[in-house]
């Protein structure tokens, strides 16, 4: 009995060769095609997916690197964390100190053609003062904001001085202060503008936007960037590449795969399990961008027993050993350091003031004896773990087992990062399905100073931040720092701050860590930078 | 048979009603609210309250359900609460590779598990039955992402014959679609081939042994017409079933397959919109994925009558 399909096995000898051959010249060709057609489009994998557009009503970070792309700010940061003018040429402040007169570039033009005018700016700044927590002290301090006596001049006027005006215009993170048209920074602040209309350096490809898949920018050959080198998030924005593509991956494999096989150039948050592998490809490179880093906390819950209790925060936070939470997380020491400084180590306000037991790690028996002081009963602290997010799912564990080692008794709740975004939001008491503690993550310039850092907000229930600490020498001491005239004065009040913070319990630092990018040595021009930014760079 | 089918079409609608309740009951009794999601970490009471009122995320629930089956009535699926996007567009978008995966996947996995299926019961107990069982059982119980990742080292990184990730639309080209789709399509056939050889050599195995089989080679017909006329024929059933069910399993989401090879199909687009708890999104998209269980559900009895005239619907 003979099968057909039998026959259709048999090798083809010489024709198969050649069909063989064929095939893979085909798939080589397609694949050169594909490379040419490609030359000027640089393909970048971030951190996430871009969801929400408006950088204003979301802190989201994808929004803010959204925001760098298509809209510009008055000032930015160079590497020396030094404000300096992006679409502002000069300004001038009154004798009294209560008059900021701004005048605008020349050339600056929005996307849609109209020019980049005093109102503008007004409307954007106020809105960004609805939202942001810099902005809103800001805000606080001006009496009237418009555009002045020419269209590209812009005054704010102050009801008494404040001493960081230009530095909250240069805030690098999120809400960064970007500028865009009227008729869109018009709308209200819980609103999403409608259109992706700035003055940046690329346009915003809204045809080609897939959520989840893709978010394409051009380059706006408009734009008239600045004649100083670029820094940090300062200088000339001068675009050299046609098209930048953000791909989504949501697979690090797939997504190193694919910067190893040449198909994207850009990486900008490997896991650190595959740096080695990528450092010994030599035709990638590896490298932290933000020298800020990142912070990663442990937030209490002020309002709910026994965490209403400050000693029993401060033995939490004595039980912590941030050398464990950092090896866990992320193992390779060049890639953490050890870091009690509530507004990050290496920037002017850095202090180790109240952050002994966390960075040697020998707090564990002040925090029985704080334990045992306070009379804690065994009430189980409830503290969130995020399971589904690889960069907060480890500390929550690790805090956890220091805690029972000090005598807590833990009740580690397993959830999503949105259920988490949510909860947190609750100030119901336990048995409500209320919380004692979480964890997060900060970049370094969103914690940098008191003014932007959240977690040293004290204003309670009423206004504070998840957590909610009722400390009103904080909020003294905010103020104060708000006015200072002197870096001298500021250093000094916020090291008070820092001091306070810590004996509240309010929050802790448990490390600060790097997460490096990788890119196929094919680009260049890469910035050090608050956020990752495609301008300066070049595709060979 | 007109009428069967009308009386199944109509049968689905209160089938899809149910699930609109269920999912969307299901959904807000569910942690999480999209408001602070956009908001972000640093939004006040106030301001998170002011969101939620304009996503409309206050009002009653009845009042939320009713309008949104009001507008679902009239075509709208609404719009994404998060990126703004008109969420029909965004399974449009969604929908292409989805489909390409499943009808590659699907004829690729016939062509080769139906016949080896023939062969091995035709050939029971010996080398080649045993093969084709091992490779049956390879393709249930090896991951699809290893076998993906396997395929990606092989192929891409190694012979380089084949991009790591991506899709490419049908309409950029045949060459680059294929080009793309091809992994993904090996990797899944994988499974389906396992699935379906399998179904097909126990159906087969029942078959070969009946009556008139015996009787069909006892008149002297070729064994090939007694295989493929006779014995196949009759048990297509099964077949059929599993290559709908396999079909609709691709149409709803591989989420794994499409995370491996970053395919932007409707899987990621579900998993997206679930960790998001974009409600609109993923509203819209269970109750396509019921529609679409419905529909192949509905064929596939089609196919049962016209495949084996002795079944006939009341």
């Amino acid at each position: 009995m003979n099968f057909p399909l039998n026959m259709k096995l048999k090798p083809k000898g010489l024709t198969g060769l050649l069909r063989g051959t064929m095939f893979a010249a085909a798939v080589a060709s397609l694949a050169m095609m594909a490379g040419m057609a490609d030359a000027q489009t640089l393909r970048a994998v971030k951190h996430s997916d871009l969801r929400v557009l408006d950088p204003i009503l979301t802190t989201a970070y994808m929004s803010r690197n959204h925001g760098y792309m298509i809209f510009d700010t008055l000032y930015a940061l160079d590497e020396n964390l030094a404000p300096q003018p992006q679409m502002v040429d000069t300004h001038t402040v009154s004798d009294d100190g209560l008059t900021y007169t701004f005048t605008l570039r020349d050339g600056l033009m929005f996307h849609d053609g109209a020019p980049v005018t005093g109102a503008d700016v007004a409307a954007s700044i106020a809105r960004w003062g609805e939202r942001d927590g810099m902005g809103q002290v800001l805000m606080s301090f001006v009496d009237s904001m418009e555009q002045g006596g020419s269209p590209n001049e812009f005054v704010i006027n102050l009801k008494q001085p404040y001493g960081l005006v230009i530095d909250s215009l240069a805030k690098p993170s999120s809400n960064v202060p970007f500028i865009m048209p009227k008729r869109l920074a018009d709308t209200p602040s819980t609103e999403a503008i409608p259109e992706q209309i700035g003055s940046g350096p690329f346009k915003w490809v809204a045809d080609e936007y897939q959520p989840g898949v893709r978010a394409v920018y051009e380059k706006n050959e408009d734009y008239v960037p600045r004649s100083e080198p670029a820094s940090f998030a300062a200088g000339g924005k001068v675009v050299k590449v046609d098209r930048v593509e953000w791909v989504v991956m949501p697979d690090d494999q797939t997504a190193f795969n694919a910067l190893q096989a040449g198909e994207i150039d850009y990486w900008e948050s490997p896991p650190s399990d595959l740096l080695p592998i990528l450092e010994a490809n030599p035709d990638v490179t590896v490298k932290n961008l933000n020298a800020l880093g990142m912070q990663t906390i442990m937030r209490p819950n002020t309002l709910n027993a026994p965490m209403d209790d400050v000693r029993i925060r401060q033995a939490a936070i004595a039980s912590v050993n941030q050398k464990d939470v950092l090896d866990a997380l992320v193992g390779n020491p060049e890639l953490y350091n050890l870091c009690g400084a509530m507004f990050v180590c290496n920037t002017p306000l850095a202090s180790d003031v109240g952050s002994e037991t966390l960075v040697k790690g020998n707090g564990m028996d002040k925090a029985k004896a704080l334990l045992a002081e306070a009379g804690y009963d065994g009430t189980p602290i409830v503290i969130m773990h995020p399971t589904d997010v690889g960069t907060l799912r480890t500390q929550p564990v690790v805090v956890a087992q220091a805690m029972r080692d000090a005598g807590f008794v833990v009740d580690l709740q397993a959830m999503d990062w949105q259920t988490l975004v949510g909860k947190r939001a609750s100030q119901a008491s336990i048995a409500d399905g209320g919380w004692h503690m979480f964890m997060t993550n900060w970049v370094g310039a969103d914690v940098f100073n008191p003014l932007v850092n959240n977690m040293v907000n004290g204003k309670g229930p009423d206004g504070g931040w998840f957590g909610w600490p009722d400390v009103p020498k904080l909020e003294e001491l905010r103020t104060a720092y708000a006015t200072a005239p002197t870096l001298e004065e500021q250093q000094s009040l916020a090291e008070e701050i820092q001091k306070i913070a810590y004996e509240q319990g309010v929050y802790a630092p448990i490390g600060q860590y790097f997460v490096p990018s990788a890119w196929s040595n094919n680009i260049e021009g890469v910035l050090d930078a608050p956020a990752p930014l495609f301008w300066n760079i070049s595709k060979k | 048979m007109v009428l069967y089918i009308v009386q199944r079409i109509l049968a689905a609608i209160p089938v899809m009603g149910f699930v609109a309740l269920f999912v969307f009951l299901l959904l807000r009794l569910t942690p999480g609210d999209p408001a602070a999601i956009i908001a972000g970490d640093t939004a006040t009471p106030d301001q998170l309250e002011a969101i939620r009122e304009s996503l409309g995320l206050n009002e009653p629930l009845f009042v939320q359900f009713f309008s949104w089956i009001g507008q679902l009535l009239q075509g709208d699926f609404g719009t994404s609460i998060l990126s703004g996007k008109p969420v029909l567009e965004l399974i449009a978008d969604r929908m292409e590779p989805t489909i390409s995966l499943a009808l590659t996947t699907i004829i690729l996995s016939v062509l080769i598990a139906v016949p080896l299926g023939v062969i091995a019961a035709w050939k029971q107990g010996t080398l080649i039955d045993r093969f084709v069982m091992l490779l049956s059982v390879l393709g249930f119980s090896v991951p699809v992402f290893v076998i993906g990742y396997l395929m990606i080292s092989a192929f891409s990184m190694q012979l380089g014959w084949f991009p790591v990730q991506g899709f490419k639309p049908i309409g950029e080209g045949l060459g680059q679609f294929f080009h793309r789709i091809a992994l993904p399509t090996f990797t899944l056939t994988l499974l389906y081939i396992a699935l379906i050889a399998r179904i097909t050599r126990t159906s087969m195995l029942e078959i070969l042994g009946d009556d008139y089989v015996r009787t069909a080679r006892a008149k002297g017909l070729p064994e090939r017409k007694v295989l493929m006329r006779h014995a196949l024929r009759n048990c297509s059933v099964p077949i059929i079933t599993v290559i709908g069910i396999g079909f609709a399993l691709i149409i709803s989401g591989v989420v794994v397959t499409e995370s491996v090879f970053n395919l932007p199909g409707l899987g990621r687009l579900t998993v997206d919109a679930v960790l998001s708890r974009d409600y609109p999104v993923i509203q819209a998209v269970i109750l396509l994925a019921s529609l679409i269980y419905v529909v192949i559900n509905l064929l596939i009895d089609i196919a049962y009558v016209l495949l084996d005239p002795r079944i006939r619907y009341a």
